[in-house]
């Protein structure tokens, strides 16, 4: 192992700068001195959330070893640090996705078509636990999940109420689904079919990205090894039927929510990239045939220029690995594309409403780091899933953003400033230090099962809390500005729910053809104890109505399930 | 003699495996010198109870996120009065709507724990807790 491997921890350093100027000097001596005996610095700790040290001003001094036609270029050409197209958002706005899903397929179809009417520009999909589990609504694991955190959809017949009326030709929709997400998309792609909707013009994203979920989310099913082969099937499947899907949108979201620093969120987000690649490698694909549809999602978080920074260099870090790493020629397949989403963990269930503004704050960050769609939160997520108002003022802040504050009008603002393009600079290295270091340890698999980015996280987040405990670190009206609250309205989830899913799972088993559901399942089992693409089985499988749980237990059966050694 | 220490078992039950919240307890109390268990994730209020019967825990600290606290926690607390715990101690942390608390209280939660509360406040209601229950420390 190298010296690397053998580090614990990576603290991140501040560049060395190069020599200040004359007049920064004499600025120093005679300016600021003179400034700080009569009126010192207030009692605050100058660093970001991630407890990242700031310094007091930035200079020519921290740029003196950056190049800017090497180091920035411009938007839309490498290393794509200012954007990854040339007009960026003059040309196209970002896609404003608001990621919605409860109760029944029908409550959410209502939902969604509430939100293109509003103005929304394409659809996200949230599951529900027990279908993110793959378990029907009916499984005893089910209870009192069922409709909770997302949508119910254990069959086909869910699936095609969730699109009623909802032209899948036109809109882009996409699904939070992890573990089970080749039969979610295989459901998707069937009621695509039966619009008549061309799978060569659909588009959409599908999550699917397993290895956060090891590392923070924890809904997983199968281990590692079967489950990066039911993500390279769905790339590898995506990539001959569905040019325009994304099949797979690599998220460092959940390892921020789950309490990382902005540049774990990166390093360990690439890091899974650059996983999924040599697996697809292995399996024969060409870098240039599936890289383009790879995309990102990132946390939207409090610290607005680190998250900025965050975003730059990710574009940077991953033209970088895909030119150098992976030698890909097509400039598509070196441009990261990502979706944003502001901060869940950020919002308070005291004073509510304050929630519109860090929100607000967090998205404007999105859009100046060059984001390509976004989420914004509602106010109300602290205590259960948005109200229709609420979803409403969330889906209005975007569109504030987009239409009255101006920032669309040019691309990348923050270029060539002192602070945002030193920071992008140790936000990179940073993240780099990182990726050498899981490199060292054999790749993400096997560093997730060491529990190393489980523990860096975990450690993380502790430091976190502490430092709010201690009033470090200030959240307005938690541990300052505390005032009287007065309850607000949540949405209440209708307990029938769970009932009628059962019913409408009775009614499907009893009214399909249960032997050619036996059949399909029968050769989804021999495929998966074999080595083909799953994907053909999955939909075939679907078509027959077999349900999501049946689905799953078939592929348990060979798969196994994983157990995670938990660490705190 | 030294004072007894503190046995906690820290639960996420049902199906929801965002668990940062379970871990920092953990930590947490740990750190405040208490014996911390930590069952792991997907457990079902049936193995809460037996663990918490087998480790002989003063207090249950469940982190539950996604919803289905009531379903959860009603089955947990009969399991717990069947088996005769009906000095455990049971507190919730986590995303609870306002309007299920006094049920989960009827129910005989001892404390439900919303976002932004402090690791210290929770260590000091547990230390209040059991000193005040006679089989604690």
């Amino acid at each position: 192992m190298s010296d690397k491997a053998g580090k614990e921890h990576i603290v991140p350093a501040s560049a060395a700068r190069g020599k200040p100027s004359d007049a920064e000097r004499e600025w120093e001596q005679k300016t600021l001195g003179p400034a700080l005996e009569k009126s010192p610095d207030r009692p605050a700790d100058f660093t970001t959330v991630s407890s990242y040290p700031i310094r007091r001003l930035y200079t020519e001094a921290d740029l003196a070893d950056c190049n800017p036609e090497r180091d920035l270029g411009t938007p839309g050409a490498p290393p794509y640090t200012r954007g990854i197209h040339p007009a960026m958002y003059r040309a196209r706005l970002w896609t404003m996705r608001q990621f919605a899903g409860f109760g029944s397929a029908e409550d959410t179809n209502r939902r969604f078509r509430y939100l293109l009417s509003q103005g929304q520009t394409g659809l996200s999909v949230a599951f529900d636990l027990p279908t993110l589990m793959g378990y029907d609504s009916d499984h005893s694991l089910a209870d009192g999940e069922v409709g909770k955190c997302g949508v119910a959809v254990s069959s086909l017949a869910d699936m095609e109420a969730l699109f009623d009326h909802i032209p899948l030709a036109d809109v882009t929709t996409s699904m939070t689904i992890n573990s089970p997400a080749a039969p979610i998309w295989a459901m998707y792609l069937a009621v695509a079919e039966k619009q008549g909707a061309d799978w060569q013009k659909i588009s959409g994203t599908l999550q699917n990205d397993i290895l956060k979920e090891y590392i923070a989310q924890k809904e997983y099913i199968y281990p590692p090894a079967p489950s990066m082969r039911l993500v390279t099937d769905t790339i590898e499947f995506g990539a001959k039927h569905t040019p325009k899907f994304n099949p797979i949108s690599i998220s460092g979201y959940h390892i921020r929510e789950a309490g990382s620093t902005a540049i774990q969120e990166l390093a360990f987000t690439l890091r899974d990239g650059i996983e999924y690649v040599e697996d697809c490698l292995r399996r024969g694909l060409a870098i240039d045939e599936f890289a383009p549809r790879l995309s990102f999602f990132f946390n939207a978080h409090n610290d607005f220029f680190e998250e900025i920074a965050k975003y730059r260099a990710a574009r940077r870090i991953w033209q970088a690995v895909m030119r150098e790493r992976f030698g890909a020629k097509n400039p598509r397949s070196w441009a990261l594309r990502f979706h944003a989403q502001t901060a869940e963990c950020s919002l308070t269930a005291q004073q509510p409403y304050n929630n519109v503004v860090r929100t607000a704050v967090q998205a404007l960050a999105a859009v100046l780091g060059g984001t390509q769609s976004l989420h914004t939160n509602s106010l109300d997520e602290a205590w259960a899933l948005p109200t229709k108002s609420a979803a409403t003022i969330a889906l209005r802040t975007q569109q504030i953003l987009a239409h009255e504050s101006g920032v669309t009008s040019t691309a990348d603002p923050f270029g060539g400033s002192y602070f945002v393009e030193t920071l992008t600079n140790e936000v990179e290295r940073g993240a780099n230090d990182y990726i050498d270091k899981i490199d060292a340890l054999g790749g993400m698999v096997a560093a997730i099962e060491r529990g190393y980015p489980q523990r860096e996280i975990a450690d993380a987040a502790y430091r976190y809390q502490v430092a709010v405990d201690r009033k470090e670190k200030i959240i307005v009206g938690v541990n300052e500005y505390v005032g009287e609250e007065k309850p607000i309205e949540i949405l209440q989830i209708d307990e029938g729910v769970a009932q009628r899913q059962a019913g409408r799972l009775r009614r499907l088993r009893a009214e399909r053809s249960n032997d050619e559901v036996g059949r399909r399942l029968k050769a989804l089992r021999k495929a998966a104890a074999g080595s083909e693409n799953l994907m053909p089985h999955l939909y075939d499988a679907v078509k027959a109505y077999a349900t999501l749980g049946e689905i799953c237990d078939a592929m348990r059966e060979f798969f196994g399930v994983y157990e995670e050694i938990a660490i705190t | 003699m030294p004072e007894k220490k503190i046995r906690v078992l820290i639960a996420k039950p049902g199906l929801d495996g965002h668990d940062r919240g379970a871990k920092v307890i953990a930590r947490a109390l740990r750190d405040a010198g208490m014996e911390v268990i930590y069952t792991g994730l997907r457990q079902t209020p049936e193995m809460i109870a037996s663990a918490a019967l087998q480790e002989d825990v003063d207090v249950i600290g469940l982190s539950i996120l996604s919803g289905a606290h009531n379903t959860l926690c009603a089955r947990l607390m009969d399991l717990l009065r069947a088996k005769g715990m009906t000095d455990v101690t049971v507190l919730i942390g986590g995303i609870i709507p306002e309007a299920d608390i006094a049920g989960l209280k009827k129910a005989g939660i001892a404390e439900i724990f919303l976002p932004g509360t402090t690791t210290q406040a929770i260590i000091d209601f547990i230390r209040q807790r059991v000193a005040a229950t006679p089989q604690g420390a």
